[in-house]
């Protein structure tokens, strides 16, 4: 009660303010730092590594390090840290939010927007800007990794495939000999503007502690 | 002459077409005088039993008469000539439909197929003879929904529907539960009303009101899918109605069976309702676990048909069938079954059988269909006729319009609870046309038709007012609803078909929205989405799915289909490298590969071809298009009954007529140009390929030899771009037009090529000559810069 309540709610305002979530959902994401790092005050790649059910995943790697990679911290900064914050934990999942029924279509295209540059920044591992051949070859051979023996040809072939369509929509006249670099941010929005990334790319955030129940939904 | 043929054309029509139309007229005729014949001919039979004891009798008296040469026997085969003959005008009144210039796209068809139904409704009772009981319940329920449903069922689209469900239950459950009761309700208190006058209505009880209102609240998938095929709606809205009228179907079993049960008792108790529920949760559930069931017998059974290929499609038909009947047996939603049924075999079973088997099962389940629903609609009108009748005016235009206050007011109040728990909200547009959208049909009727007289003593009146409302949705509502969709400016269907970029990306999103629940600690619907694929891949296919398709991760699948359509059309179509696209590109392979120093010397071994030896012809095929894959936003035509998904076999027969003849031309071009040149006619290359061809000079000029239909890969060594890519496209070039030159003549069909649209320049030749940078060719179309591997 009293001094360290307040504090931490001013603590929690601010972030709130920043990342748009609300206190539950900040206290929430709190324990689950806590949890994750040991209670210490900023967590590693090998605490994230450490989660049982990630280890399923085929982009595990790209997933982490994207919680370590400044880009997505909106504050114009390149490169990765080794440790991060609650802060930047909760910047990273501020991409994850879901509109409500309040949000314009300003706001919805903003949101759209970092969605999908947090998408681009995940494929971009060198950070030139684009999204080169090999780059996008490596996205797609761990999206198969898991998926057992296919050869490396067909992941190979899968995104030559996908990049050509990419130049095919984006730079249809392209002469002979022209050469196409690679998938810019403006091409990605493009060629990704079917599948309504702000709605879909969400998660429900919890506003109860889950710590003692362990199903999944509620209301964000 | 011109002046004649321009009369012609305003009306759209010529000599074929009015003579279809005399044809359909006739038929009708026929149709209506037939039964005149089939009811006077039980009096023959009749007459023929009397006499033949008779004649078994005498058989010393039998006289010989001559030998009949021609002789009537309708009744020998009256039932089954009726039925084809029903089929036959239904299937005619389509095309007839469609050959009227503007009427298809103002009126739906549901509508016209009604009164057509009435028409010839009204010509037999005007013969005076009794209107067959077309609209038998067993008939509809047996024969003529299944295939609708399983078609339904069959193409369902999944993500949508799953990412809906718990909406879509919404609306069916409490939504119908509503329905049935408001309209019930306030349909008796309505009838109570006037005490002064005690008209035939104050006789209504309030269970037959109650069971009249469960009829009538259903929403219809019938109706449903005829009226909303046509306006194109976008995805969400259409599955969110068309899911509500399939799985109200639980909900309109248990009430119906409820009230008619009790109806006769009188009473309702607290036991009864409570039984009613637990009712509800056996017929839904079990609905679903009989088709499951079924679904997995035929997914199973489909892995062993590679040697008998022809009766696959018989195997999806006959299990999905015998899950609704066996669900019909308990009492179970038959409905609930075949999609359930449907929607279960369908991924393992596409994966096994042959490319040319699941054509065959989507054209059956289309054909099927929609003569079904045109059958439907025809009855429907034909059983108007019939009636029996009784009209209330005030019992029908009550129920009219409390059908429509109910459903307004239902799906605003469970919008609003819904939209609570919605990420993608519902707005006021999507309410109004989730209302305006809910739509009764012959489910409905036939419900109706069931009631027995002796309990329902109202029974002509509850048909008529079922059948008023039928007509009112089917007709007012269907019909203008195409305008209030344009009018609100409603979001309607995005044409374009998946791109590969897309699948890719929905894969990714998928795996990323995962791993953030996983890192968030809680077991959210992505986790567990997650949960069932894992499992489905590592026990479920490999039991059901044959051979190695059973480890193949989706996205490959999703490649894999798409290249082999690809081949399909590239090889059909001749190899002429005009693919059609939606947006013509000049992008190819070369654009996109890192640019490589040219080879130091054109010596084979250094620039063989790609590492894999092919295999088979179907390795080759896919090392061609993946170095040529081009499409991308292919033109898709929308989901319609009346059209099939996304089959460009179909479409442009104009279009490949025209191209036929245009090759034809150049070909005779082409051989007068041959005499003039002194070095034989090579294979026409792209001017790059040219160039580098000029660079190392014998192979350029050497005709090559003509190849079979199997292109080979061939390594040009001198090409300075990826040697995987170029050669292998003018090889299958080559092969394609050899052939297409040959067989240009007598080619009747194998050369389809897919629609194409929203491009302007059509006879991009196939054929051009080698153009030697020092000799530019005498032709005028090699002005065209062709586009490499357009």
């Amino acid at each position: 009660m009293g001094a360290s309540q307040t504090r931490a709610e001013h603590q929690y305002q601010d972030l709130a303010d920043k990342t748009g979530f609300s206190f539950e959902q900040i206290k929430n994401l709190f324990q689950r730092f806590q949890q994750l790092s040991g209670n210490e005050e900023t967590i590693s790649r090998a605490n994230l590594d450490s989660i049982p059910a990630l280890a399923n995943n085929p982009i595990r790697k790209q997933i982490i390090g994207a919680f370590f990679d400044k880009r997505n911290q909106h504050q114009d900064e390149v490169g990765s840290c080794d440790q991060i914050g609650f802060e930047q934990f909760l910047m990273v999942m501020s991409h994850f939010r879901p509109p409500n029924l309040r949000t314009t279509d300003e706001e919805k295209e903003a949101m759209r927007k970092e969605k999908l540059r947090f998408l681009f920044n995940m494929h971009d591992s060198d950070n030139d800007g684009t999204i080169t051949l090999a780059e996008y070859r490596k996205v797609v051979e761990e999206l198969l990794s898991k998926s057992g023996e296919i050869g490396q040809e067909t992941a190979k072939a899968i995104a030559d495939a996908a990049m050509l369509e990419v130049a095919s929509i984006n730079v249809p006249n392209m002469g002979p000999e022209e050469f196409y670099e690679g998938i810019t941010f403006e091409h990605f929005e493009e060629i990704l503007k079917g599948l309504e990334m702000e709605s879909r790319m969400h998660i429900r955030f919890l506003d109860v502690d889950t710590s003692t129940m362990r199903c999944g939904k509620s209301q964000s | 002459m011109p002046a004649k043929r321009d009369s012609h054309s305003p009306a759209g029509k010529s000599l074929p077409e009015r003579g279809l139309l005399l044809l359909i007229v006739l038929v009708l005729l026929q149709g209506s005088v037939l039964p005149l014949g089939a009811a006077s001919s039980p009096n023959t039979s009749r007459n023929d039993y009397v006499d033949n004891p008779q004649v078994k009798v005498g058989k010393s008296n039998y006289t010989k008469k001559a030998f009949p040469v021609l002789t009537l026997d309708y009744h020998h085969i009256q039932a089954p000539f009726e039925i084809s003959l029903w089929i036959l005008l239904a299937s005619l009144m389509k095309l007839g439909f469609h050959l009227i210039p503007r009427l298809s796209g103002i009126v739906p068809e549901s509508c016209l197929l009604i009164t057509v139904g009435l028409l010839v409704g009204g010509l037999i009772k005007l013969a005076g003879e009794d209107v067959p009981p077309v609209l038998d319940s067993r008939l509809f329920f047996l024969c003529l929904l299944p295939p609708i449903i399983l078609d339904a069922g069959y193409f369902l689209p999944i993500r949508p529907f799953m990412e809906n469900l718990g909406t879509i239950l919404m609306f069916a459950v409490v939504g119908t539960l509503w329905n049935a009761f408001f309209i019930g309700g306030l349909l008796y208190a309505v009838c109570q009303i006037q005490p002064a006058n005690p008209s035939i209505l104050h006789k209504i009880e309030l269970l037959p009101c109650l069971l009249f209102g469960s009829i009538i609240s259903a929403v219809d998938p019938v109706a449903v899918l005829a009226v909303f095929e046509e306006i194109h709606i976008n995805e969400l809205l259409h599955i969110l109605v068309f899911g509500e009228s399939l799985l109200n179907d639980a909900v309109t079993v248990v009430l119906y069976h409820l009230f008619e049960e009790y109806s006769g008792a009188g009473t309702v108790t607290v036991l009864d309702c409570f039984l009613g529920i637990i009712s509800f949760l056996v017929v839904a559930i079990g609905g679903v676990l009989v088709g499951v069931i079924y679904g997995l017998l035929a997914a199973f059974t489909s892995r062993f048909t590679s040697h008998v290929r022809v009766i696959e499609p018989l195997f999806v038909f006959v299990y999905a069938y015998m899950a609704y009947l066996s669900a019909e047996v308990f009492h179970l939603s038959g409905i609930m079954a075949l999609i359930a049924c449907g929607a279960t075999m369908r991924p393992y079973v596409e994966a096994n059988i042959s490319h040319k088997s699941h054509t065959t099962v989507k054209y059956f389940l289309k054909m099927w269909s929609s003569v079904s629903e045109t059958l439907i609609f025809i009855f429907l009108g034909v059983a108007t006729v019939d009636g029996p009748h009784h009209w209330n005016w005030t019992f029908v235009t009550v129920t009219v319009l409390l059908c429509l206050v109910s459903r307004v007011i239902g799906v605003v109040g469970l919008t609003y609870v819904i939209n609570k728990f919605r990420i993608v909200k519902l707005t006021t547009k999507d309410q109004f046309i989730i209302a305006y959208g809910g739509l009764r049909g012959a489910i409905a009727f036939s419900l109706g038709f069931l009631l027995k007289k002796d309990l329902f003593p109202m029974r002509e009146m509850f048909l008529t007012a079922i059948i008023t409302v039928v007509f009112f949705t089917v007709f007012v509502q269907g019909m203008t609803i195409q305008p209030l969709v344009e009018l609100l400016a409603v979001k309607k269907k995005q044409e374009a078909k998946r791109t590969i970029n897309e699948e890719i990306h929905t894969q990714f999103l998928d795996h990323l929205l995962t791993g953030i629940e996983d890192i968030c600690g809680h077991y959210g619907h992505h986790h567990w989405k997650d949960k069932l694929n894992r499992f489905n891949k590592k026990y479920v296919k490999k039991c059901l799915i044959a051979g190695e398709r059973s480890k193949e991760p989706q996205l490959i699948a999703f490649y894999h289909k798409m290249e082999f359509k690809q081949a399909i059309e590239m090889v059909e179509s001749g190899g002429g490298f005009k693919m059609p696209s939606a947006m013509p590109s000049t992008v190819s392979m070369q654009n996109i590969q890192p640019k490589k120093p040219p080879p130091a010397k054109p010596v084979e071994k250094a620039e063989k071809a790609p590492s894999q030896l092919p295999k088979g012809r179907e390795e080759e095929i896919r090392k061609i298009l993946r170095s040529n894959l081009q499409r991308t936003r292919l033109r898709l035509r929308s989901y319609n009954r009346h059209t099939l998904v996304a089959d460009p076999f179909e479409d442009g027969f104009d279009d490949l007529l025209i191209k036929k003849q245009k090759m034809i031309e150049l070909e005779k071009k082409i051989k007068d140009m041959n005499n003039y040149l002194t070095v034989p006619a090579a294979p026409p290359d792209s001017p790059t390929m040219c160039r580098a061809r000029l660079s190392s000079d014998p192979q350029s000029y050497r005709a090559k030899p003509e190849s079979d239909s199997v292109p080979t890969i061939h390594v040009d060594l001198a090409s300075p771009q990826s040697p995987d890519s170029v050669n292998v496209m003018d090889e299958f070039r080559r092969a394609g037009q050899q052939r297409g030159g040959e067989r240009g003549e007598e080619d009747q069909g194998l050369m389809m090529r897919p629609h194409k649209t929203g491009e302007g320049a059509d006879g991009k030749d196939p054929q051009k000559l080698t153009r030697c940078l020092s000799d530019p060719g005498p032709s005028a179309d090699e002005e065209e810069d062709q586009p490499f591997l357009a």
